[in-house]
């Protein structure tokens, strides 16, 4: 049924319009695609709502293909979940692998995005009814196991990865409390009581940072090196056998944490980053520019997508700004999300999934041919692409708020940033801890408020108990390695 | 250098736990809907205070020893600084300026002053950007950029 539907040529034309219009959102960094899907509602009123469902939810995927491009070329990561991208996406492009990398990125994004569509379709309901029994404690312990990550962004020093997860974790808590409504470090400055916006402290300190670094010495006419020749411009087989577990990994991590409502693409990526680089035969290398390190974060990025549907679709529980703005047409519509969709709306319901498949396939057609084309962006002079890269980034940063208290945010953080490479300290855990900290505060005082006070009571439940058990055993894991390692120089000494 | 470094990088980190903390105990620690605004920042304060004070304690005796210890060039950071100075510049001129003539104004200054290219290169790469955002940003996309008096 669902391919009848969604092969309509009517449904096809509003499949490639909802992708295209995706992949253009996704590359331009602050235009996220809640912003495009609320923009475009008003259309669709005058659509048929399978046809308008197809479209807005092709925008919602579309943009998770287009979001690694800036991170890869220009470390200017679009929306949170490409930060971990940059990581060893801009690592590859200055290598003169800026073409495997955007390719590996498109095809990890189809399989992943392809997988988190038949789990949509397979185990839509009972997934939806586990993601139920998370709680308070469950979601502390998630964002705790997320915040654990920081064992694989630390770099060399973990102080200082810990130092900068914790200044995120403090930036993401400036602001209007989220219980009380008390203002906390606004430093008496009205915009500063919405928060900081996560896209400018990123943008800042990947972005803006890097172009400050680059300044550092005259350059040449060439920024990176690009090689010539399609061929050297995509993925080889080994890139490809090499990511084979990458794609695996990063559908499950992302599928699973898109299920659960408010987790998010970010926490999938950076989960589906640290377990690729924990299970490495080479996690040294690991920010250096590997591709794996590309292809595990897209690949859950994208099947977060199919994820975060079901919950939307099955209990009418929308997980982000995005699925929110989905479920508010829906209701605008005149159409119940829940458990009797599939019952009542079945062409609607059958349509949108199988539309997904046609989509992925569309993004691979329309992503693929455009790798090289974006690869030459690395052939424009030097001078030429950093006040270009300063300009989007002034863009996309103004675009989230038309704010320009937001802007001048953005320039203290690119200074935060440089300052940071200076002195060697990591700036994905500063991320890390910026996108975990507000959820995971809430989560911590409302498991503690349910429990009136106890602590216990993230250790009392099965699911909370195991996540801190897993959680507790990542950071402990160096702290053994680093005793052992001790202990081999002592006994090597001694003989 | 690397030790100073660190110990700067220590000292100003603590200075910060302490006024994180420092800010948080003049909120209130519980509220009547459980832990209250100070509870988390104190906590991410004396974290901060203590492994900053780990940082220093263990470059004082050593245990950490970063590979990049070569000196950074002054020269390097200033002219990062400078960039980064007419960076702050621009973002000081769209509000008066907009965003088309501010974006110009930035590329000449970093084609001319830091990368020394002649002001012909100079005025082509700032027109360029400038027309460019303005076409895809504007007109293609239709997004609210600051604008000068002249309306872009």
């Amino acid at each position: 049924m669902g391919f009848s539907v969604a092969l309509t040529p009517e449904n096809l034309f509003w499949c490639f319009v909802g992708v295209f219009l995706g992949t253009v959102v996704g590359i331009l960094p602050g235009l996220g695609p809640a912003a495009t899907i609320a923009m475009l509602l008003p259309l669709t009123f005058k659509m048929d709502h399978t046809a308008a469902i197809i479209m807005l939810a092709g925008i919602y995927y579309g943009s998770k293909y287009g979001g690694s491009t800036t991170s890869i070329l220009l470390n200017v990561p679009g929306e949170s979940a490409s930060v971990v991208t940059c990581l060893d996406g801009y690592q590859m492009a200055r290598q003169g692998r800026a073409g495997p990398a955007l390719g590996i990125s498109a095809i990890a994004s189809f399989v992943a995005g392809t997988v988190g569509v038949i789990g949509l379709m397979l185990i839509a309901p009972p997934v939806a009814r586990f993601a139920l029994r998370f709680g308070p404690p469950e979601y502390f312990a998630l964002m705790a196991l997320g915040l654990t990550m920081v064992v694989f962004l630390a770099g060399k020093s973990m102080i200082k990865g810990l130092l900068a997860m914790l200044v995120g974790l403090w930036l993401a808590g400036v602001g209007t409390d989220l219980f009380t409504a008390e203002s906390r470090f606004t430093f008496g400055q009205m915009e500063l009581l919405d928060g900081i916006d996560f896209v400018v402290v990123s943008i800042g300190i990947f972005a803006v940072a890097e172009v400050l670094v680059n300044m550092e010495s005259r350059g040449g006419t060439e920024l990176f090196k690009v090689p010539r020749g399609i061929r050297n411009l995509m993925p080889t087989l080994k890139d490809l056998k090499d990511c084979r577990f990458a794609f695996l990994n990063g559908s499950v991590i992302g599928f699973l944490i898109g299920v659960l409502p408010g987790a998010g693409s970010t926490i999938a990526s950076f989960l589906s980053y640290g377990a690729e680089k924990a299970f490495s035969r080479y996690p040294e290398k690991f920010g250096t520019g590997v591709i794996e390190g590309v292809a595990a974060p897209e690949g859950a990025n994208n099947s977060e997508t199919g994820g975060a549907l079901v919950p939307l679709l099955t209990l009418g529980i929308p997980g982000s700004n995005a699925t929110a703005i989905l479920l508010a047409a829906l209701i605008l519509w005149g159409i119940k999300p829940g458990p009797l969709l599939i019952q009542d709306n079945p062409g609607l319901f059958w349509g949108l999934v199988t539309s997904m498949y046609v989509g992925n396939v569309m993004l691979l057609v329309l992503n693929l041919p455009l790798v090289p084309l974006f690869a030459q962006i690395l052939r424009v002079p030097y001078f030429v692409l950093y006040p270009g890269i300063l300009g989007i980034s002034i863009v996309g940063v103004y675009s989230v708020s038309n704010s320009l208290f937001d802007v001048w945010m953005l320039g203290l953080f690119g200074l935060l940033g440089y300052a940071m490479r200076k002195l060697d300290f990591p700036a994905a855990p500063l991320v890390l801890g910026m996108v975990l900290g507000d959820g995971l505060e809430r989560a911590l005082r409302q498991s503690l408020m349910m429990s009136e006070g106890r602590l216990s009571v993230l250790i009392t439940r099965p699911l909370s108990a195991a996540m801190i058990c897993v959680a507790l055993a990542i950071l402990i894991m160096p702290l053994v390695n680093k005793v052992r390692s001790f202990r081999v120089k002592a006994v090597e000494q001694d003989v | 250098m690397s030790e100073k470094k660190e110990l700067l990088s220590g000292i100003c980190l603590g200075s910060f736990g302490v006024y994180v903390a420092f800010e948080a105990l003049k909120l209130p620690y519980v509220s009547e809907f459980g832990p209250g605004p100070g509870f988390f920042p104190l906590w991410i304060g004396i974290g901060l205070t203590l492994l900053s004070l780990l940082l220093i304690v263990a470059n004082l005796f050593g245990s950490t020893a970063p590979e990049n210890s070569k000196s950074q060039s002054r020269t390097a950071i200033g002219r990062a600084l400078v960039g980064w100075s007419g960076l702050m510049l621009a973002i000081g001129l769209l509000h008066w300026l907009g965003f088309g003539l501010s974006l110009a104004l930035l590329a000449a200054f970093l084609v001319l002053a830091l990368e020394k290219r002649s002001p012909w290169v100079a005025i082509s790469v700032a027109f360029g950007l400038a027309l460019g955002f303005h076409a895809i940003f504007v007109l293609a996309l239709g997004l609210s950029l600051p604008a000068g008096p002249w309306g872009f």
